[in-house]
């Protein structure tokens, strides 16, 4: 796009502004404007958060103290807590919904949804997404998506509970569990509809990026953040769809008779008429979106400490080239590593063999990326702020979580601990709790561009450390029961004399849960009053190089007042010789005689 | 009440951060608070960064100490076991190599090169060679792990029909599981759970005119003779279960619809291993641990808890419904004697339907 009609959009744009006074509805509710609709995302995608981590407190209250009535659960699930005893079936409804909105509600829409939308326009140099329009329906699906989601909390016979994987004949069967009656029903329709939601935002996404890069902008100066959304974009629009119709098959299973999953069932002293069926086709179907689901979620998360880590080093990101590079390997090889779950499911061994080696390549450009951020900090000058201590975090809880999947990936290994413990520390770390930091860094970093304030820094502080913590005392130990082979998603153990030696452990990981949950109210109180009371924002508080900071602090209609900036290098001219600030932003144009990198 | 407690609890959570928050700025008053970090924020956190270190190495080291007897990483009960334990201590001396160092530099150089005014920093962006280390090294230490686990894995999942393994079906169905035995043939009768007769008590739906299917013999607890390969195959009747035989080092999924497999041999009975010095341990220690609850379940008026013995367990180890958190069976492995003796016992098929 050349300046010129660059220019010409943009008067138009404003004559439009002046005609048609904005209403409260069209700023704040159903609004066009990416700004609004990131923060839209992410005030969603907290309020969704905050009900994720209150189930999970419960079920680790459960946990550690199976035997004793606990007040706070009649309190809060009313029939399915007499007494204050929870029920076996809430229990394992309890941990299908903490599963299903941390991953998709908080993680990729709350995460992606939210910096995506905030950052490509900005970043990139555009106006807005290439369809604003798009963009609002896909935000108000998924806060439908969200409505649904939650309402299934409160259908009579019990929300979803077949695990976040929802695997059939489980989740097909009203029989096989009260769950997968009306619970199950919405379940389905609410991620289907988040699905629509989440390809209508990665299409935009993509196309923005192709299309409305500003001038000077080449793939090669896109900020690493642009690189981690569009890559996710595209594994969200190749893999999403696939959960789409294993959900259809699903509901055509459970509701118009047909045998895509099931055969052969004998239940409650009767034999179904299902036929020929498979319910290792829906493990197949749901692990091609759900391999690539994990990397959707920690990809922007990437993205973002990247950006972060190099602005607050006052350095360039280190090997700016390989970075891509892994980003694309990554995102290559994530699509064909979907059969690691499912190493004993029934399926050929051999299969088992390929998925091994396909996954355990990942490890290697993880580790091109562990280092390259390492390297990043080395002679660098930190500004440990709340946001940088985040991607610190992350890279901490990416490499100790990620260690173990050369574990896990191993089908060999994968045997004894599939399904245990082991397996749920594992990912936590290395997709929850690291998405989340970069979550956080990212919501420190860009507050004062999305609200104009700054979020007070020593709550960051005590935030992070506490987070941190007790995010390493839930998952660490966790381990350790998984390898003793604890099962997951078992209401109580004390079925299993076997493991009451490890009834102390769960103790001490539950108080770290609560401790690291209840501390996010710092964080909730911090974000919310920061809104209104919060210190005035300065245009460039970090003294970055990207373009979103050359934007004023106001949010106006079309990013730029007047022109929209022209880019005259990459976005990590940090510190760099022959300058006399740390930072070249990228709308300056190259001095006399100065080389731009050859990165 | 509760609600209420809970509502009143965390009303109080909110003013005293707002207070602190006063406090913090009150005492930063001269300062421009711009909510940016300063050179003593910078201090501060960096000197954090290596207590931080320090806590990651110290709750890595707790956990081996305290809960890294790794009970189930060096006592297997199999032929194949030791290969997985080896090839599992390996990887977790890698990782825990590569762990100790990464977060050491990732720390260390976060204290390091806390920010100063002022100071600049180095303006290094790419150096090939290094990337080229940091993806060979990775590169090296894969291809032998993956060479390992490949080689261990088709190991195990290979069965070997030609040393006449014992054929025992693990059939799972909402919440417990049952064996059946290929009786004096070694071979399993035709089974579909639409033949599933409750009145005649055909629990498996086996098929009653297969004549493989007349001396099948149905129990509730799995007996193996030890020392003999056993070939599982495995069914489920209703939902996905896993059959999880953890000291076994073997688990494999049920699937309603099909028949999946799985073999190993056993090498330890179960008398053996209870006096093992490591299981003694661990079943005192455990014993302890019930003895303390049942006191405490005494004084409530409760009953007190029986004492532990080991057992050999199969565990369903997939999300099964309500009652997933207790579906097992004993597993007792025995001499070959005590084996035949066990099955003398049992009632073969046909003698076993009501008519």
């Amino acid at each position: 796009m050349s300046a010129h009609e660059d220019t010409h959009a943009h008067d138009e744009h404003d004559d439009h502004g002046h005609h048609h006074k904005e209403t409260f509805v069209t700023k704040y509710i159903f609004s066009q404007d990416h700004k609004m609709i990131a923060k839209q995302y992410l005030v969603t995608g907290t309020i969704m958060g905050v009900i994720g981590v209150i189930m999970s407190m419960m079920f680790r209250m459960q946990i550690a103290w199976p035997e004793e009535p606990n007040l706070l659960f009649e309190a809060l699930l009313g029939k399915w807590a007499p007494d204050g005893v929870m029920d076996a079936d809430i229990y394992l409804a309890l941990v299908t919904i903490h599963g299903t909105i941390m991953v998709f509600f908080v993680l990729t829409a709350g995460l992606s949804g939210t910096f995506s939308n905030l950052l490509i326009p900005l970043q990139i140099g555009a106006r807005d997404m290439a369809s604003g329009f798009l963009n609002m329906i896909s935000y108000w699906l998924f806060f439908l998506s969200s409505i649904i989601m939650v309402l299934s909390l409160f259908v009579e016979a019990g929300p979803a509970a077949a695990g976040w994987t929802i695997y059939p004949p489980l989740s097909a069967l009203p029989m096989a569990q009260g769950g997968s009656g009306m619970g199950m029903t919405l379940w389905l329709v609410s991620m289907a509809i988040f699905i629509a939601s989440s390809l209508m935002g990665s299409l935009n996404y993509i196309v923005t990026v192709i299309n409305l890069r500003t001038k000077g902008m080449s793939m090669t100066r896109l900020p690493l953040t642009i690189w981690a959304f569009f890559i996710t974009a595209v594994i969200g629009v190749i893999s999403f769809p696939v959960l789409l119709s294993a959900a259809l098959l699903l509901i055509m299973d459970r509701s118009f008779g047909t045998s895509f999953f099931l055969s052969d069932i004998f239940i409650q002293g009767e034999v179904l008429h299902y036929q020929g069926g498979s319910p290792v086709l829906f493990e197949h179907l749901f692990w091609f979106l759900g391999h690539p689901e994990v990397y959707i979620v920690i990809l922007p998360a990437m993205g973002l400490v990247s950006e972060i880590m190099a602005s607050s080093s006052r350095k360039p990101i280190f090997g700016y080239r390989a970075m891509i590079a892994s980003i694309l390997a990554i995102a290559f090889l994530s699509t064909i590593v979907w059969g690691h779950h499912m190493f004993i499911s029934g399926m050929n061994p051999f299969l088992g063999s390929v998925f091994t080696f396909t996954t355990l390549l990942i490890a290697i450009p993880s580790a091109v990326k562990a280092f390259n951020w390492i390297t990043t900090l080395w002679k660098g000058n930190l500004q440990l702020n709340p946001a940088m201590l985040f991607s610190i975090g992350f890279v901490s809880t990416f490499i100790t979580g990620g260690l173990t999947g050369i574990i896990l990936g191993d089908s060999a290994l994968d045997i004894n601990v599939h399904d245990t413990y082991f397996v749920v520390a594992h990912f936590h770390l290395v997709m929850g709790i690291s998405a989340l930091y970069g979550m956080f860094a990212g919501i420190y970093h860009w507050y004062p561009k999305m609200f104009g304030r700054m979020l007070n820094k020593n709550l960051g502080y005590i935030h992070f450390w506490v987070t941190a913590v007790c995010a390493y005392g839930v998952f660490f130990p966790m381990h350790f029961i998984g390898m003793a082979g604890l099962p997951r998603r078992y209401y109580t153990n004390s079925n299993f004399p076997l493991f009451d030696d490890l009834a102390n452990v769960n103790v001490i990981i539950t108080i770290f849960a609560l401790i690291g949950g209840i501390v996010q109210i710092v964080y909730l109180y911090n974000f919310f009053s920061s809104m209104f009371y919060g210190k005035k924002a300065i245009q460039n508080p970090w003294r970055s190089t990207t373009l979103e900071w050359t934007a004023p602090v106001e949010h106006i209609h079309g990013n730029w007042p007047g022109e929209i900036p022209h880019v005259h290098r990459w976005a990590y001219d940090y510190s760099k010789p022959g300058h006399d600030v740390d930072f070249v932003p990228q709308n300056i144009p190259l001095k006399e005689g100065e080389e731009e990198l050859q990165h | 009440m509760t609600a209420l407690l809970t509502i009143i609890v965390l009303v109080f959570i909110l003013v005293a951060i707002w207070q602190m928050v006063k406090i913090f700025d009150l005492a930063q008053a001269k300062n421009e608070n711009s909510q940016v970090a300063s050179d003593k924020d910078n201090r501060m956190n960096g000197y954090l960064m290596m207590g931080f270190l320090a806590f990651i190495y110290i709750i890595t080291i707790v956990c081996f100490v305290k809960w890294g007897d790794l009970p189930l990483m060096s006592n297997s009960a199999s032929e194949h076991g030791p290969t997985i334990d080896n090839l599992m201590i390996i990887s977790m001396i890698i990782i825990f190599i590569t762990q100790t160092i990464t977060q050491f530099l990732l720390h260390y150089f976060a204290f390091k090169y806390k920010g100063e005014k002022g100071k600049k920093a180095l303006f290094f962006a790419d150096n090939n060679k290094l990337e080229a280390i940091w993806t060979i090294i990775p590169v090296i230490v894969l291809a032998g792990l993956i060479i390992y686990g490949l080689n261990t894995w088709i190991n195990i999942m290979g069965v070997d029909e030609s040393d006449d393994p014992l054929i025992v079906e693990l059939y799972a169905q909402q919440f417990n599981w049952k064996a059946r035995y290929g009786g004096a043939d070694n071979t399993l009768g035709k089974a579909n759970v639409r033949l599933i007769d409750i009145d005649r008590a055909n629990i498996l739906g086996l098929d009653e005119a297969d004549p493989n299917a007349q001396d099948d013999v149905i129990t509730t607890e799995l007996h193996l003779p030890v020392g003999r390969p056993v070939l599982f195959k495995m069914r489920s009747q209703d939902v996905l279960h896993s059959a999880y035989m953890p000291h076994f080092r073997a688990q494999m999924n049920c699937v309603p619809g099909m028949i999946t497999q799985f073999g190993f041999t056993p090498t330890v009975t179960t008398a053996d291993m209870r006096l093992t010095p490591e299981m003694i341990e661990k079943v005192s220690n455990i014993n302890k641990i019930r003895l303390d609850k049942s006191n405490k379940l005494i004084a409530k008026g409760g009953e007190a808890l029986e004492s532990y013995e080991f057992n050999y367990l199969l565990l369903c180890n997939k999300i099964c419904g309500k009652s997933h958190y207790n579906m097992q069976m004993k597993i007792v492995v025995e001499s070959q004697e005590e084996y035949d003796a066990w099955m003398k016992d049992q009632k073969e098929f046909k003698n076993s339907l009501v008519n």
